[in-house]
């Protein structure tokens, strides 16, 4: 990537480096922006709707590349909370390990771990698509709507609880099921979502040694019947 | 099925078996299930109604009627944001969600609100491009569910409100019936249509003030610090949690208290949880002051708000505006004896209709059946709404003059005494005929 501006964060503040790219006109050639020295800042690059490529060099804190939109965010480094969340379109891709709540209630786009996710990754997702090569910690795709989830390694407890339509591919054990969600049959149409996603995420894993969870659907209709499960 | 009842001489009603307790016990025995409603607390609690104004007399000085200025506008935002969200009167519309309500009452709230100055709030799902359009001055509700969160719709907006909780069900998430979840609702929330829909209860990428101040702090950014950032509380640990959101950075606190309506919850948790807020507000006001905060941050409270009695009261006691939702709907038609027998069919009664989560509303306002919604014209119903704003600014205006105030935000605790011990120590005013006080030394 040939960088088009670098801003240091050591010298800026977060809020002039997205005052800067907010500004961005979405009819222009791409740009390259490197953001030096983010040392845990929260919320660098949140809000972006063009599509520019930003690159930080470090770690950044929570709500990193909030809400994106159309943008393309490389993380080196690992990320705080809630790392694209809300995300629409577009790319996220850290190459380190995010804390909890990474791609939260996500509408769009792709969002990569190379490592490890905490607790509640993709919770409340609603069309995201995460590929975590890593684990993924306990409450993972909580009440997970839409989208697809990849955890390439271990999910933790309480995988996909109160899930709806929201599909989990997990290589690696899965410590326990959360409510209403269930292993699924993978048959060819799963494999046509798995395949591409793990090729666009640079992943080497053999789609065949994943399973497949999602909604057993007995929650969609409150039943007196089902009291216990709740 | 009801049956009438016909209370001969020599029976005696058990107090604590009553008519309503009994049905309830058999209707549980027979279904199985517990009661949802909307609305919001029906049991009788202390309120505005156990205050009385002053009024002017020998030491005071009252102002003329009808004629001598009295202000009735408010800023709202105006600690942080750049663009403060400026009201001609100071009673809002609350927040109901599209879902809840047609599109043609959200578009009626809009207007009413708009003709009068003020501003509307969107609910649970995001925000329709009706209510856009016919709200001048929209708050976009950012609610645990993230339904139809969209950044887009988040510039749009003149104003964001946190949601913590909402006073019919403090700790409480929220509930769509699936008869509710129209094809239109279904894609805004990104779920199948027809399922019973489950609104979380927290938020699913922080928890607790610390967390808050950042997400603030992210909203902030994606909105170039532009609009004021409102956080909603349901009444309970209000005197701690309005600190705790001080802290946070909210602009606007909006403290809802436990008669406060919603569009569906358990009737257990309505009756059950929460505060009233009569003295939430004290609690509220007393946190903002320690903190030098009081009018700096800027308080709206809503629950029960009926009349301008009500706002004027609110007022007084220290609040900067105040906010409607279950009288706003009554203004629209919600109960009206026009669709009497509608409501027989029901199996209830105009006045004491609160199905709203059955989508059956007679008045086509809280429903998502075509039909019954094409019952409510949005230009009737906003000019509805636009008259009862009128009056609840024009009596507010009218005690405010009594008490000799050329702004009704110069109303003052010291105008008020209260009818009832439980009021005076709630709302920190004096007992009527005394200076006494409960709890203050």
């Amino acid at each position: 990537m040939m960088f088009t501006q670098t801003v240091d964060l050591a010298k800026a503040s977060v809020r002039s480096l997205n005052e800067r790219l907010h500004a961005l006109e979405p009819e222009r050639d791409e740009e390259g922006w490197r953001v030096l020295n983010p040392k845990g800042a929260h919320a660098i690059a949140c809000g972006l709707r063009v599509p520019v490529t930003v690159e930080i060099e470090g770690h950044a804190g929570y709500y990193c590349a909030g809400m994106n939109q159309k943008a393309t965010v490389i993380v080196h480094g690992n990320v705080g909370t809630g790392v694209a969340e809300n995300m629409m379109s577009g790319l996220v891709h850290v190459n380190g390990n995010a804390s909890q709540s990474a791609g939260a209630t996500g509408h769009g786009g792709l969002l990569i771990v190379e490592g490890d996710a905490s607790a509640r990754c993709g919770i409340s997702m609603k069309g995201i698509d995460i590929v975590v090569k890593g684990s993924a910690g306990h409450m993972s795709a909580f009440m997970a709507q839409a989208g697809n989830l990849v955890i390439c390694g271990d999910a933790g407890d309480a995988l996909g609880d109160s899930i709806y339509e929201a599909q989990l591919f997990v290589r690696g054990t899965v410590s326990s099921l959360g409510t209403d969600c269930v292993e699924k049959e993978m048959r060819p149409e799963h494999y046509h979502i798995l395949e591409p996603l793990l090729k666009r995420s640079g992943c080497a894993a053999n789609p065949s040694e994943f399973r497949r969870y999602g909604s057993a659907r007995k929650l969609y209709h409150f039943q007196i019947d089902h009291a216990a499960s709740y | 099925m009801r049956h009438r009842t016909e209370i001969l001489p020599g029976m005696r009603e058990s107090a604590t078996f009553d008519r309503h307790v009994i049905y309830e016990i058999q209707r549980a025995a027979e279904t199985g299930l517990y009661d949802i409603r909307g609305w919001g607390s029906k049991r009788q609690l202390p309120h505005f109604d156990d205050l009385v104004f002053l009024g002017a007399s020998m030491s005071r000085y009252p102002l003329e009627g009808y004629r001598e200025r009295c202000g009735t506008d408010v800023t709202l935002g105006t600690l942080h944001a750049k663009k403060p969200i400026h009201l001609q009167i100071p009673i809002t519309i609350a927040g109901m969600s599209f879902g809840a309500l047609s599109a043609e009452a959200k578009e009626a709230l809009g207007r009413g609100a708009s003709e009068m100055g003020t501003s509307t709030t969107t609910g649970d799902g995001g925000m329709t491009a009706e209510e856009r359009r016919s709200s001048k001055l929209l708050v976009y509700q950012y609610l645990p569910s993230r339904y139809g969160m969209n950044p887009d719709d988040l510039r749009k907006a003149d104003a964001i409100e946190i949601v913590l909780g909402q006073g019919a069900k403090p700790g409480g998430g929220g509930m769509l019936l699936g008869r509710k979840i129209s094809d239109r609702v279904a894609e805004m929330r990104t779920l199948p249509p027809g399922i019973d829909q489950r609104s979380a209860c927290r938020h699913p990428d922080w928890t607790g003030p610390d967390d808050l101040a950042i997400k603030i702090e992210e909203l902030r950014e994606i909105t170039d610090w532009e609009k004021p950032i409102y956080v909603k509380i349901a009444a309970s640990r209000t005197y701690f949690d309005v600190q705790l959101a001080v802290k946070a950075g909210a602009d606007v606190i909006v403290l809802d208290g436990m008669q406060g309506g919603t569009g569906a919850t358990q009737e257990v948790f309505i009756e059950h949880v929460g505060i009233p807020t009569l003295p939430a507000l004290r609690q509220a006001i007393q946190a903002l002051t320690e903190l030098g905060m009081h009018r700096k941050v800027q308080l709206i409270i809503s629950g029960g708000i009926r009349s301008g009695a009500d706002v004027a009261k609110a007022l007084a006691m220290g609040a900067d505006a105040v906010s409607i939702g279950t009288a706003a709907l009554i203004a629209l038609g919600c109960n009206s004896p026009k669709y009497e027998q509608d409501y027989r069919k029901l199996g209830t009664s105009a006045g004491f209709y609160d199905d709203y989560q059955d989508g059956n509303d007679p008045a086509g306002i809280s429903t998502q059946d075509p039909e019954l919604a094409k019952r409510l014209d949005p230009v009737v119903g906003g000019r509805r709404l636009a008259n009862y704003l009128r009056v609840l600014t024009m009596e507010t205006q009218t005690l405010a003059r009594a008490c000799g105030k050329s702004h009704v935000l110069n109303l003052e605790p010291e105008d008020m005494v209260a009818l009832t011990v439980e009021a005076a120590a709630m709302a920190g005013v004096p007992l009527a005929g005394t200076n006494w006080v409960p709890g203050r030394q």
